[in-house]
């Protein structure tokens, strides 16, 4: 019984941590139609990002601080990226999307190695966020308390903002008819590009705060990638809902199958990942195409 | 290639062959130019052969049919580990150990192309990713039978003919390996000029229009993915065959996106830009890499970013382009 | 009233489908004889294009039968209709762009003569399929584009050439979409002269909004008006029915006279 609350625990906040990366990039696909695999090396560069600022800034600014920085710097690097690269594949086919994204990332991990080494880098944490905190039934580690309502936060506050906001209603106006939201005056390309940076700002969001369940280092990109895209397909691309619900499947899956029958890998979350494809060829909430 | 420029004289049967026959031959040309210019890199050559099958194979598949799939080294996995599964159990027979690759990729082909239709567009992409990575996660857990981690080694087949032996300078490997390159290369132009080929671009073209022909998608595009799996399968038991080891990278995500890579840069549906892709990729990989895999990973990287801003269809598309350009203006008659 | 009554080659009994709560058609029945040449019109959103697609078997009805000679064919998906007989063209060319005429038109008949998919076969110089795939295109008077690329070749072209795929594929019911659509004025008189010569003994069901066309294309007219059938008769009557003015031109209809 203990053994499987813990279990519980791990497993919701990985799949909290999986959550807050992966929801923007369902939202690129979803909404923006746009397959992005760079998606984790926006994560990866949000990690690194946070680990120098925590680590070799050494100015005491701490963990909120490291975490600011993170998203701050992602998006600074990403503006340039969209309007040089991505914004001229939005109308093309996922094939070349696929394409230019993994080059993207291929590129990231090159000069990321270049610049940091292969190593791993570590976020220390606040000594607020170390301890255990005792929840009555049960302790959990500070960490993943906040990583849970980190992903909450980011649901409910996503959910406000596209299904109750005029910059939702303009963007989901974007996507449907991006001639006929020009014609209209919705400025396109700057919903497009607000978008994308609110994804990427999750993304490092993400990458630094999950570090403790996706350790940085410069394969992270790659690594991770196939679980990213795994997670939004199983979703349903561009769904919250579908998301959060393949997150906590998908994070449970893995954790209880590493705790139970660890020489088996990821063999279990990959056949999850099959037999719920199958079942459900649009995610699990996917919408229509 | 030549359509537009000279509509009324395409695909003429003798224009066709023509060209083939100059295809063919100058496959062989660079083949054994490569054999007498590199004796001592043969063994590379071979796993290049071995990677240009499935290349080939992975052309089928996106080329042809315009199935999107990051999974295809589950095919040459299967073939590879096949063939040294029968090769340490006591069949050594190297025509034979090509056939079972070739069955078993063709089996995988079957399962896979089951599973894979079921989806549409993204969730595709996704289940060709999680068949590859779950087959890998089951050769490395069925150690008794694949290895594990450690992989195969150890297979020793039987001289080529009888006579020529697999030694360590891989000359009969690498001929066997040009051999059946050639063999498949012939049949994979037949299969894509036949009603089934062109039934398969229809369905790339326009799935609509096809089963408004009254023709359905699944059987077709089924019956493709064996054949895919079998030359994929080929190519897995060539590679096992010559290097006498099959490892957990033969059946990897990596190897599956590498393949995609090398597909698209040489250019999608034409078996020629598959060849050239793989030989320019292998052959900067093996240069570049060998100084620093990250450089080599930012080098490739940026290729790719450079082909889908400036060259959709690959080298060989861009060729024909060039090609093209330059056949206007000197304004000659055809052969 | 209805002379396919006797003994339809083809016919919709009470055809409905509802889309939530909308009706997009309702009760729609018709027949046809062989040899029929009707023609489906109505204004914008009457529920032709939900029409075409139940009877082609892109979508499945509510409620109703569709019947194609003596087989109820409502459960069958499109592809199974196709082979039996039921062939249609598309309002928007459906083509495949890289192909030539000609490979289209032999892709079609090979599929007829049930070799469509061989594999250990050449699908060029297919020999008889290429002589008759000439024999169509001429008919069609695409001879001299039939080895262009689809892409270059005008759009009045494309739509004879769908026209071509379906003669080649010898239906017992053509449903031609819109055949006039989106070509120049200029050619119609082509899509009519081969409309002209479609086998006598086919039926075919045409939509179209081109009245020109269908006055001199059709011997009986149907009328689909906010998802029902509204009028079936005489092109010489439908003008002069009050429904169809109505259907058409809304209030005005009664005032103009």
């Amino acid at each position: 019984m203990q053994t499987a609350l813990s279990i519980a625990l791990d497993a919701f906040a990985y799949g909290m941590a999986l959550f807050i990366i992966c929801i923007g990039l369902s939202l690129t696909m979803g909404l923006m139609r746009l397959v992005n695999l760079a998606h984790g090396a926006f994560a990866m560069i949000g990690g690194y990002i946070a680990s120098y600022a925590a680590r070799d800034l050494g100015l005491g600014y701490g963990y909120g601080f490291g975490i600011a920085l993170a998203v701050a710097g992602t998006v600074l690097i990403a503006v340039p990226l969209e309007r040089l690269l991505f914004r001229r594949i939005y109308d093309r086919s996922a094939l070349s999307q696929v394409l230019m994204t993994i080059g993207i990332t291929f590129c990231v991990i090159g000069i990321t190695n270049y610049v940091f080494g292969p190593t791993l880098k570590t976020i220390p944490l606040p000594a607020d966020l170390a301890r255990p905190i005792d929840l009555g039934f049960r302790s959990i580690a500070g960490h993943r308390l906040f990583v849970i309502a980190s992903g909450l936060a980011v649901a409910g506050g996503l959910w406000f903002l596209i299904e109750r906001t005029g910059f939702g209603i303009k963007l989901r106006a974007a996507v449907e008819n991006a001639p006929m939201s020009r014609a209209l005056g919705v400025r396109t390309e700057l919903i497009y590009a607000a978008s994308f940076a609110l994804a990427v700002a999750l993304a490092a969001f993400g990458g630094a705060v999950g570090a403790e369940f996706l350790p940085i280092e410069p394969y992270y990109a790659l690594r991770y990638m196939v679980t990213f895209l795994v997670v939004v397909s199983v979703g349903g691309a561009g769904s919250i809902p579908g998301a959060l619900a393949a997150c906590l499947l998908l994070g449970a899956i893995d954790v209880t199958g590493r705790y139970l029958m660890p020489d088996f890998g990821n063999f279990f979350f990959y056949l999850a990942v099959i037999l719920v494809v199958c079942a459900f060829p649009r995610g699990l909430m996917g919408r229509a195409p | 290639m030549a359509q537009a420029s000279a509509p009324m004289a395409a695909a003429t049967p003798a224009r066709d062959l023509g060209r083939d026959l100059a295809g063919l031959a100058l496959i062989l040309a660079a083949g054994l130019a490569g054999y007498w210019l590199f004796p001592d890199n043969l063994s590379f050559l071979t796993r290049l052969i071995s990677v240009a099958l499935l290349v080939l194979s992975l052309d089928l598949i996106v080329g042809y049919c315009g199935i999107a799939s990051l999974g295809q080294a589950a095919l040459y996995g299967a073939g590879a580990y096949a063939a040294g599964i029968a090769c340490l159990n006591g069949v050594t027979e190297p025509f034979l150990l090509i056939l079972i690759g070739a069955a078993a990729g063709a089996v995988t082909g079957l399962l896979m192309g089951t599973v894979m239709l079921r989806a549409h567009g993204l969730p595709q992409l996704v289940l060709s990713i999680a068949i590859v990575q779950l087959l890998h996660e089951a050769a490395n857990k069925a150690a008794w039978l694949t290895g594990g981690s450690d992989g195969l080694a150890g297979m020793v087949p039987a001289p080529l003919f009888g006579l020529f032996e697999f030694d360590l300078w891989g000359r009969a490997a690498y001929l066997f390996g040009l051999g059946l390159l050639v063999a498949v290369f012939v049949a994979l132009k037949l299969l894509v000029r036949s009603p089934f080929g062109m039934v398969c671009r229809g369905l790339k073209e326009d799935p609509l229009r096809v089963s408004a022909l009254g023709i359905s998608a699944f059987p077709v595009l089924l019956r493709m993915f064996v054949i895919s799996g079998a030359v994929a399968g080929m190519g897995g038991a060539l590679g096992a065959i010559s290097t006498q080891v099959v490892g957990l990278d033969s059946v990897s995500f990596e190897l599956s996106a590498n393949a995609l890579v090398m597909l698209v840069l040489g250019g999608l549906g034409n078996l020629y830009g598959a060849l050239i892709g793989t030989v320019v990729f292998m052959a900067v990989e093996h240069v570049v890499a060998a100084i620093d895999p990250f450089h080599w990973m930012t080098l490739v990287g940026a290729l790719l970013i450079a082909i889908v801003l400036f060259a959709p269809r690959g080298l060989s598309g861009t060729l024909d382009e060039a090609a093209r350009i330059l056949a206007r203006r000197p304004r000659r008659a055809g052969p | 009233m209805n002379p396919a009554a006797a003994s339809p080659v083809f016919a919709v009994a009470h055809l409905s489908k509802s889309f939530g709560g909308l009706k997009v058609n309702h009760d729609v029945s018709i027949a046809m004889a062989p040899g029929e040449r009707l023609a489906l019109i109505g204004p914008n959103g009457a529920g032709k294009t939900t029409f075409v697609n139940l009877v082609t078997g892109r979508i499945r009805p509510s409620a109703g039968t569709v019947r194609l000679g003596d087989e109820d064919i409502t459960r069958l998906g499109a592809v199974a209709r196709v082979r039996r007989g039921l062939v249609r063209t598309f309002q928007v060319t459906r083509l495949f762009p890289d192909m030539t005429p000609e490979e289209h038109v032999v892709m079609a008949i090979l599929q007829r003569q049930g070799r469509a998919t061989r594999i250990l076969a050449r699908f060029h110089g297919a020999g008889a399929a290429a002589d008759e795939a000439a024999d169509i295109l001429a008919t069609l008077g695409l001879t001299e584009v039939a080895r262009r690329k689809v892409v270059e070749i005008a759009y009045g072209q494309q739509r004879l050439l769908e026209i071509a795929i379906a003669m080649a594929q010898r239906p017992k019911v053509l449903l031609l979409d819109e055949p006039a659509a989106g070509v120049p004025s200029t050619d119609t008189p082509l899509i009519e002269r081969a409309l002209e010569r479609l086998p006598a003994s086919l039926a075919v069901l045409m939509i179209e909004h081109d009245m020109d066309l269908v006055f001199r294309f059709a011997r009986r007219v149907t009328v689909l008006a906010a998802g029902e059938l509204i009028f079936q008769g005489l092109p010489a009557d439908v003008a002069r029915d009050d429904r169809v003015r109505e259907a058409y031109l809304g209030s005005y209809a009664h005032a103009g006279r």
